[in-house]
Protein backbone atom coordinates (compact mmCIF):
# COMPACT_ATOMS: atom_id res chain seq x y z
CA UNK A 1 0.00 0.00 0.00
CA UNK A 2 3.12 2.17 -0.17
CA UNK A 3 2.23 3.64 -3.54
CA UNK A 4 -1.30 4.81 -2.94
CA UNK A 5 -0.24 8.47 -2.79
CA UNK A 6 -1.03 9.98 -6.15
CA UNK A 7 -0.69 13.75 -6.03
CA UNK A 8 2.29 16.12 -5.89
CA UNK A 9 4.24 15.54 -2.67
CA UNK A 10 5.86 18.27 -0.62
CA UNK A 11 9.36 19.19 -1.73
CA UNK A 12 8.85 18.40 -5.42
CA UNK A 13 8.14 22.03 -6.46
CA UNK A 14 9.75 24.93 -4.60
CA UNK A 15 7.83 27.19 -2.23
CA UNK A 16 7.55 30.35 -4.32
CA UNK A 17 6.17 28.54 -7.38
CA UNK A 18 3.80 26.50 -5.20
CA UNK A 19 2.60 29.77 -3.63
CA UNK A 20 2.17 31.38 -7.05
CA UNK A 21 -0.07 28.51 -8.17
CA UNK A 22 -1.95 28.62 -4.88
CA UNK A 23 -2.89 32.20 -5.76
CA UNK A 24 -3.84 31.19 -9.32
CA UNK A 25 -5.98 28.34 -7.98
CA UNK A 26 -7.66 30.58 -5.41
CA UNK A 27 -8.56 33.20 -8.01
CA UNK A 28 -9.87 30.50 -10.37
CA UNK A 29 -11.96 28.89 -7.62
CA UNK A 30 -13.38 32.27 -6.56
CA UNK A 31 -14.46 32.79 -10.18
CA UNK A 32 -15.89 29.25 -10.25
CA UNK A 33 -17.95 29.96 -7.12
CA UNK A 34 -19.21 33.19 -8.64
CA UNK A 35 -20.16 31.70 -12.02
CA UNK A 36 -21.10 28.25 -10.72
CA UNK A 37 -23.81 29.72 -8.50
CA UNK A 38 -25.90 30.38 -11.59
CA UNK A 39 -25.87 26.64 -12.33
CA UNK A 40 -26.40 25.42 -8.77
CA UNK A 41 -30.11 24.77 -8.37
CA UNK A 42 -31.85 22.39 -5.99
CA UNK A 43 -30.94 19.45 -8.17
CA UNK A 44 -27.44 20.30 -9.37
CA UNK A 45 -26.19 20.95 -5.81
CA UNK A 46 -26.71 17.38 -4.50
CA UNK A 47 -25.74 15.99 -7.92
CA UNK A 48 -22.42 17.85 -7.66
CA UNK A 49 -21.89 16.37 -4.21
CA UNK A 50 -22.36 12.92 -5.71
CA UNK A 51 -19.97 13.72 -8.59
CA UNK A 52 -17.27 14.78 -6.09
CA UNK A 53 -17.80 11.64 -4.00
CA UNK A 54 -17.75 9.45 -7.12
CA UNK A 55 -14.51 11.03 -8.34
CA UNK A 56 -12.94 10.48 -4.91
CA UNK A 57 -13.91 6.81 -5.12
CA UNK A 58 -12.71 6.22 -8.68
CA UNK A 59 -9.41 8.04 -8.05
CA UNK A 60 -8.62 5.23 -5.58
CA UNK A 61 -8.88 2.68 -8.38
CA UNK A 62 -5.44 2.64 -9.94
CA UNK A 63 -5.51 0.66 -13.16
CA UNK A 64 -2.46 -0.87 -14.86
CA UNK A 65 -1.28 0.76 -18.08
CA UNK A 66 0.79 -0.81 -20.82
CA UNK A 67 4.06 0.50 -19.46
CA UNK A 68 5.29 -2.12 -17.01
CA UNK A 69 5.15 -1.20 -13.34
CA UNK A 70 3.17 1.97 -13.88
CA UNK A 71 -0.48 2.58 -13.04
CA UNK A 72 -2.94 5.36 -13.64
CA UNK A 73 -6.13 6.63 -12.11
CA UNK A 74 -8.98 8.93 -13.01
CA UNK A 75 -8.38 12.66 -12.64
CA UNK A 76 -12.07 13.40 -13.20
CA UNK A 77 -11.97 16.82 -14.87
CA UNK A 78 -13.84 15.76 -18.01
CA UNK A 79 -16.35 13.70 -16.02
CA UNK A 80 -17.14 16.64 -13.76
CA UNK A 81 -17.38 19.08 -16.68
CA UNK A 82 -19.79 16.77 -18.52
CA UNK A 83 -22.07 16.06 -15.57
CA UNK A 84 -22.19 19.36 -13.68
CA UNK A 85 -20.58 21.92 -15.99
CA UNK A 86 -17.18 23.63 -15.95
CA UNK A 87 -17.63 25.96 -12.96
CA UNK A 88 -19.21 23.56 -10.50
CA UNK A 89 -17.05 20.78 -11.97
CA UNK A 90 -13.88 22.68 -11.13
CA UNK A 91 -15.14 23.11 -7.57
CA UNK A 92 -15.87 19.36 -7.32
CA UNK A 93 -12.27 18.54 -8.24
CA UNK A 94 -10.97 21.12 -5.77
CA UNK A 95 -13.04 19.63 -2.93
CA UNK A 96 -11.72 16.13 -3.72
CA UNK A 97 -8.11 17.36 -3.75
CA UNK A 98 -8.56 19.30 -0.49
CA UNK A 99 -10.06 16.24 1.26
CA UNK A 100 -7.23 14.05 -0.06
CA UNK A 101 -4.54 16.49 1.10
CA UNK A 102 -6.01 17.38 4.49
CA UNK A 103 -7.47 14.02 5.56
CA UNK A 104 -5.68 11.32 3.55
CA UNK A 105 -2.15 12.75 3.54
CA UNK A 106 -2.17 12.53 -0.26
CA UNK A 107 -0.48 15.48 -1.94
CA UNK A 108 1.27 18.12 0.14
CA UNK A 109 -0.99 20.81 1.56
CA UNK A 110 1.54 23.38 0.31
CA UNK A 111 1.28 21.77 -3.17
CA UNK A 112 -2.53 21.99 -3.34
CA UNK A 113 -2.55 25.02 -5.64
CA UNK A 114 -0.43 23.17 -8.20
CA UNK A 115 -2.76 20.15 -8.23
CA UNK A 116 -5.94 22.23 -8.27
CA UNK A 117 -4.55 24.23 -11.20
CA UNK A 118 -3.65 21.09 -13.17
CA UNK A 119 -6.73 18.96 -12.53
CA UNK A 120 -9.38 21.45 -11.47
CA UNK A 121 -8.60 24.34 -13.80
CA UNK A 122 -6.57 23.11 -16.81
CA UNK A 123 -8.17 19.67 -17.21
CA UNK A 124 -11.71 20.96 -16.65
CA UNK A 125 -11.24 23.92 -19.01
CA UNK A 126 -9.71 21.82 -21.80
CA UNK A 127 -12.37 19.16 -21.36
CA UNK A 128 -15.23 21.64 -21.45
CA UNK A 129 -13.96 23.43 -24.54
CA UNK A 130 -13.77 20.07 -26.33
CA UNK A 131 -17.20 19.03 -25.03
CA UNK A 132 -18.79 22.25 -26.28
CA UNK A 133 -17.12 21.83 -29.66
CA UNK A 134 -17.73 18.09 -30.15
CA UNK A 135 -21.37 18.10 -29.03
CA UNK A 136 -22.02 20.67 -31.72
CA UNK A 137 -20.38 18.55 -34.42
CA UNK A 138 -21.24 14.98 -33.42
CA UNK A 139 -24.69 13.39 -33.63
CA UNK A 140 -26.77 13.43 -30.43
CA UNK A 141 -26.62 9.70 -29.96
CA UNK A 142 -25.10 7.59 -27.16
CA UNK A 143 -22.15 6.99 -29.51
CA UNK A 144 -21.70 10.71 -30.11
CA UNK A 145 -21.83 11.36 -26.37
CA UNK A 146 -19.34 8.54 -25.70
CA UNK A 147 -16.87 9.85 -28.30
CA UNK A 148 -17.19 13.36 -26.85
CA UNK A 149 -16.53 12.12 -23.32
CA UNK A 150 -13.63 9.91 -24.41
CA UNK A 151 -11.82 12.57 -26.44
CA UNK A 152 -12.38 15.32 -23.84
CA UNK A 153 -11.08 13.05 -21.07
CA UNK A 154 -8.04 11.83 -23.00
CA UNK A 155 -6.88 15.25 -24.14
CA UNK A 156 -7.58 16.89 -20.77
CA UNK A 157 -5.39 14.37 -18.95
CA UNK A 158 -2.43 14.86 -21.29
CA UNK A 159 -2.70 18.67 -21.11
CA UNK A 160 -3.00 18.53 -17.30
CA UNK A 161 0.19 16.41 -17.23
CA UNK A 162 1.92 19.10 -19.27
CA UNK A 163 0.70 21.60 -16.68
CA UNK A 164 2.81 19.75 -14.15
CA UNK A 165 5.80 19.79 -16.53
CA UNK A 166 5.43 23.58 -16.81
CA UNK A 167 5.32 23.84 -13.02
CA UNK A 168 8.40 21.65 -12.76
CA UNK A 169 10.20 23.81 -15.31
CA UNK A 170 9.37 26.87 -13.18
CA UNK A 171 10.13 25.44 -9.78
CA UNK A 172 11.27 21.82 -9.82
CA UNK A 173 13.59 21.07 -6.90
CA UNK A 174 15.81 18.45 -8.54
CA UNK A 175 18.45 19.43 -11.07
CA UNK A 176 17.44 17.55 -14.20
CA UNK A 177 20.64 18.68 -15.95
CA UNK A 178 18.62 20.38 -18.65
CA UNK A 179 16.67 17.20 -19.30
CA UNK A 180 13.19 18.65 -18.86
CA UNK A 181 12.28 17.10 -22.20
CA UNK A 182 12.87 13.68 -20.64
CA UNK A 183 10.38 14.38 -17.87
CA UNK A 184 7.93 15.84 -20.40
CA UNK A 185 8.30 12.69 -22.51
CA UNK A 186 7.64 10.21 -19.69
CA UNK A 187 4.76 12.32 -18.40
CA UNK A 188 3.25 12.58 -21.90
CA UNK A 189 3.53 8.88 -22.74
CA UNK A 190 2.25 7.60 -19.38
CA UNK A 191 -0.62 10.08 -19.37
CA UNK A 192 -1.54 9.21 -22.94
CA UNK A 193 -2.22 5.67 -21.68
CA UNK A 194 -3.85 6.97 -18.50
CA UNK A 195 -5.97 9.21 -20.72
CA UNK A 196 -7.29 6.14 -22.57
CA UNK A 197 -8.41 4.69 -19.22
CA UNK A 198 -9.83 8.05 -18.19
CA UNK A 199 -11.67 8.24 -21.50
CA UNK A 200 -13.21 4.78 -21.09
CA UNK A 201 -14.32 5.47 -17.50
CA UNK A 202 -15.69 8.91 -18.39
CA UNK A 203 -17.56 7.69 -21.47
CA UNK A 204 -19.05 4.70 -19.62
CA UNK A 205 -20.18 6.82 -16.67
CA UNK A 206 -21.62 9.67 -18.74
CA UNK A 207 -23.49 7.36 -21.14
CA UNK A 208 -24.91 5.41 -18.19
CA UNK A 209 -26.18 8.58 -16.50
CA UNK A 210 -27.50 9.87 -19.83
CA UNK A 211 -29.50 6.66 -20.32
CA UNK A 212 -31.02 6.73 -16.83
CA UNK A 213 -31.45 10.49 -16.34
CA UNK A 214 -30.46 12.56 -19.40
CA UNK A 215 -31.68 15.69 -17.61
CA UNK A 216 -28.85 15.28 -15.09
CA UNK A 217 -26.10 15.54 -17.72
CA UNK A 218 -25.14 19.22 -17.77
CA UNK A 219 -23.51 18.99 -21.20
CA UNK A 220 -26.80 17.80 -22.70
CA UNK A 221 -28.95 20.15 -20.66
CA UNK A 222 -26.88 23.18 -21.60
CA UNK A 223 -27.88 22.62 -25.22
CA UNK A 224 -31.55 22.44 -24.39
CA UNK A 225 -32.28 26.17 -24.64
CA UNK A 226 -31.90 25.64 -28.36
CA UNK A 227 -34.45 22.83 -28.71
CA UNK A 228 -37.43 24.13 -26.68
CA UNK A 229 -37.33 27.28 -28.79
CA UNK A 230 -37.44 25.24 -31.96
CA UNK A 231 -40.12 22.79 -30.79
CA UNK A 232 -43.02 25.28 -30.84
CA UNK A 233 -41.86 26.44 -34.26
CA UNK A 234 -42.46 22.93 -35.59
CA UNK A 235 -46.13 23.42 -34.67
CA UNK A 236 -47.31 21.70 -37.84
CA UNK A 237 -46.74 18.28 -36.31
CA UNK A 238 -49.56 18.75 -33.86
CA UNK B 1 -38.92 14.28 -7.53
CA UNK B 2 -38.53 11.13 -5.52
CA UNK B 3 -36.81 9.49 -8.49
CA UNK B 4 -34.04 12.07 -8.35
CA UNK B 5 -33.22 11.20 -4.76
CA UNK B 6 -33.37 7.54 -5.71
CA UNK B 7 -30.82 8.17 -8.44
CA UNK B 8 -28.65 10.04 -5.97
CA UNK B 9 -28.80 7.20 -3.42
CA UNK B 10 -27.98 4.68 -6.14
CA UNK B 11 -24.98 6.70 -7.30
CA UNK B 12 -23.72 7.06 -3.76
CA UNK B 13 -24.04 3.31 -3.24
CA UNK B 14 -21.94 2.68 -6.38
CA UNK B 15 -19.28 5.12 -5.11
CA UNK B 16 -19.24 3.41 -1.70
CA UNK B 17 -18.81 -0.02 -3.31
CA UNK B 18 -16.01 1.25 -5.56
CA UNK B 19 -14.12 2.90 -2.69
CA UNK B 20 -14.98 0.27 -0.11
CA UNK B 21 -14.53 -2.97 -2.05
CA UNK B 22 -13.13 -2.51 -5.57
CA UNK B 23 -10.33 -0.28 -4.20
CA UNK B 24 -8.65 -3.42 -2.87
CA UNK B 25 -8.13 -4.61 -6.43
CA UNK B 26 -6.42 -1.39 -7.51
CA UNK B 27 -2.98 -1.63 -9.08
CA UNK B 28 -0.26 -1.24 -6.43
CA UNK B 29 2.18 0.32 -8.91
CA UNK B 30 3.05 4.04 -8.73
CA UNK B 31 0.91 6.24 -10.97
CA UNK B 32 2.08 8.16 -14.04
CA UNK B 33 3.21 11.20 -12.04
CA UNK B 34 4.98 9.24 -9.33
CA UNK B 35 6.77 6.92 -11.76
CA UNK B 36 7.89 9.85 -13.94
CA UNK B 37 9.42 11.46 -10.85
CA UNK B 38 11.25 8.20 -10.06
CA UNK B 39 12.85 8.03 -13.51
CA UNK B 40 16.60 7.71 -12.97
CA UNK B 41 16.37 5.99 -9.59
CA UNK B 42 16.52 2.30 -8.79
CA UNK B 43 13.63 1.02 -6.73
CA UNK B 44 13.37 -2.15 -4.62
CA UNK B 45 10.45 -4.56 -4.40
CA UNK B 46 8.73 -2.43 -1.73
CA UNK B 47 8.87 0.67 -3.89
CA UNK B 48 11.64 2.28 -1.82
CA UNK B 49 14.29 4.26 -3.70
CA UNK B 50 17.65 2.48 -3.38
CA UNK B 51 19.95 4.56 -5.57
CA UNK B 52 20.46 6.75 -8.60
CA UNK B 53 19.17 10.29 -8.92
CA UNK B 54 15.60 11.42 -9.59
CA UNK B 55 13.14 14.19 -8.66
CA UNK B 56 11.29 11.95 -6.18
CA UNK B 57 14.33 12.04 -3.85
CA UNK B 58 13.45 15.64 -2.99
CA UNK B 59 10.13 14.54 -1.45
CA UNK B 60 9.46 15.87 2.03
CA UNK B 61 7.15 14.79 4.82
CA UNK B 62 3.48 15.58 4.59
CA UNK B 63 2.38 18.41 6.90
CA UNK B 64 -0.47 16.51 8.50
CA UNK B 65 -0.45 12.79 7.79
CA UNK B 66 -3.27 11.86 10.13
CA UNK B 67 -5.06 8.62 11.03
CA UNK B 68 -6.34 8.10 7.47
CA UNK B 69 -3.02 8.87 5.74
CA UNK B 70 -2.32 6.89 2.56
CA UNK B 71 -5.90 5.61 2.37
CA UNK B 72 -5.75 3.35 5.39
CA UNK B 73 -6.89 3.53 8.98
CA UNK B 74 -4.20 3.72 11.63
CA UNK B 75 -4.43 0.76 13.96
CA UNK B 76 -6.22 -1.59 11.56
CA UNK B 77 -3.68 -4.14 10.36
CA UNK B 78 -5.98 -5.90 7.92
CA UNK B 79 -5.17 -4.21 4.58
CA UNK B 80 -8.52 -5.00 2.98
CA UNK B 81 -10.50 -3.64 5.91
CA UNK B 82 -8.21 -0.64 6.36
CA UNK B 83 -8.31 0.44 2.70
CA UNK B 84 -12.03 -0.27 2.30
CA UNK B 85 -13.09 1.57 5.43
CA UNK B 86 -10.93 4.58 4.65
CA UNK B 87 -12.47 4.66 1.17
CA UNK B 88 -16.00 4.55 2.59
CA UNK B 89 -15.17 7.35 5.03
CA UNK B 90 -13.63 9.39 2.20
CA UNK B 91 -16.70 9.02 -0.02
CA UNK B 92 -19.07 10.01 2.80
CA UNK B 93 -16.87 12.94 3.85
CA UNK B 94 -16.48 14.20 0.28
CA UNK B 95 -20.22 13.87 -0.37
CA UNK B 96 -21.09 15.68 2.86
CA UNK B 97 -18.56 18.47 2.33
CA UNK B 98 -19.18 19.07 -1.38
CA UNK B 99 -22.93 18.45 -1.24
CA UNK B 100 -23.31 20.58 1.87
CA UNK B 101 -21.29 23.48 0.49
CA UNK B 102 -23.06 23.39 -2.88
CA UNK B 103 -26.43 23.22 -1.14
CA UNK B 104 -25.61 26.31 0.93
CA UNK B 105 -24.31 28.19 -2.11
CA UNK B 106 -27.15 27.18 -4.41
CA UNK B 107 -29.21 29.70 -6.32
CA UNK B 108 -32.50 30.25 -4.54
CA UNK B 109 -34.83 33.12 -5.32
CA UNK B 110 -33.95 33.83 -8.93
CA UNK B 111 -35.75 32.18 -11.83
CA UNK B 112 -38.36 29.97 -10.17
CA UNK B 113 -39.24 27.99 -13.27
CA UNK B 114 -42.25 25.72 -12.69
CA UNK B 115 -40.32 22.68 -13.99
CA UNK B 116 -37.96 22.78 -11.04
CA UNK B 117 -40.43 21.65 -8.41
CA UNK B 118 -38.50 19.73 -5.80
CA UNK B 119 -39.37 18.06 -2.50
CA UNK B 120 -37.88 21.08 -0.77
CA UNK B 121 -40.57 23.21 -2.29
CA UNK B 122 -43.43 21.14 -0.89
CA UNK B 123 -44.07 23.62 1.94
CA UNK B 124 -44.80 26.20 -0.78
CA UNK B 125 -47.39 23.89 -2.29
CA UNK B 126 -48.92 23.42 1.14
CA UNK B 127 -49.16 27.19 1.51
CA UNK B 128 -50.77 27.51 -1.86
CA UNK B 129 -53.42 24.94 -1.04
CA UNK B 130 -54.25 27.06 1.99
CA UNK B 131 -54.96 30.09 -0.17
CA UNK B 132 -58.41 30.34 -1.72
CA UNK B 133 -57.14 29.71 -5.26
CA UNK B 134 -59.79 27.11 -5.97
CA UNK B 135 -63.17 27.46 -4.34
CA UNK B 136 -63.58 23.89 -3.15
CA UNK B 137 -61.48 20.76 -2.92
Amino acid sequence: MENLAMHISNGIINGPVAALFAVIALVAMALAVHRGRQDLDDRLAPMAGLVAAFIFAVQMLNFPIFTAGVSGHLLGGALAAMLVGPWVGALCIAVVLVVQALVFGDGGVAMLGLSITNMGVIAVAVAYLLIALLLRVLPRTPAGLAVTAFVAALVSVVVAAMGFVLQYWLGGTADLGGNLAGLAGTMAVSHLFIGIGEGLITATTVVTVAKVRPDLVYALRARKPVSPASVPAVGGVR
Amino acid sequence: MRRFWGFLAGGLLVALLLAGVVSNFASPHPDGLDSSLREGCTVDADGEITGGSCPAQQEKEHEIGGPLADYGIAGIDNDVLSTGLSGVLGVLLTFALAGGAFWLFRRRDTDPTPQQVDPTQEPLDADRSGTPASSQG
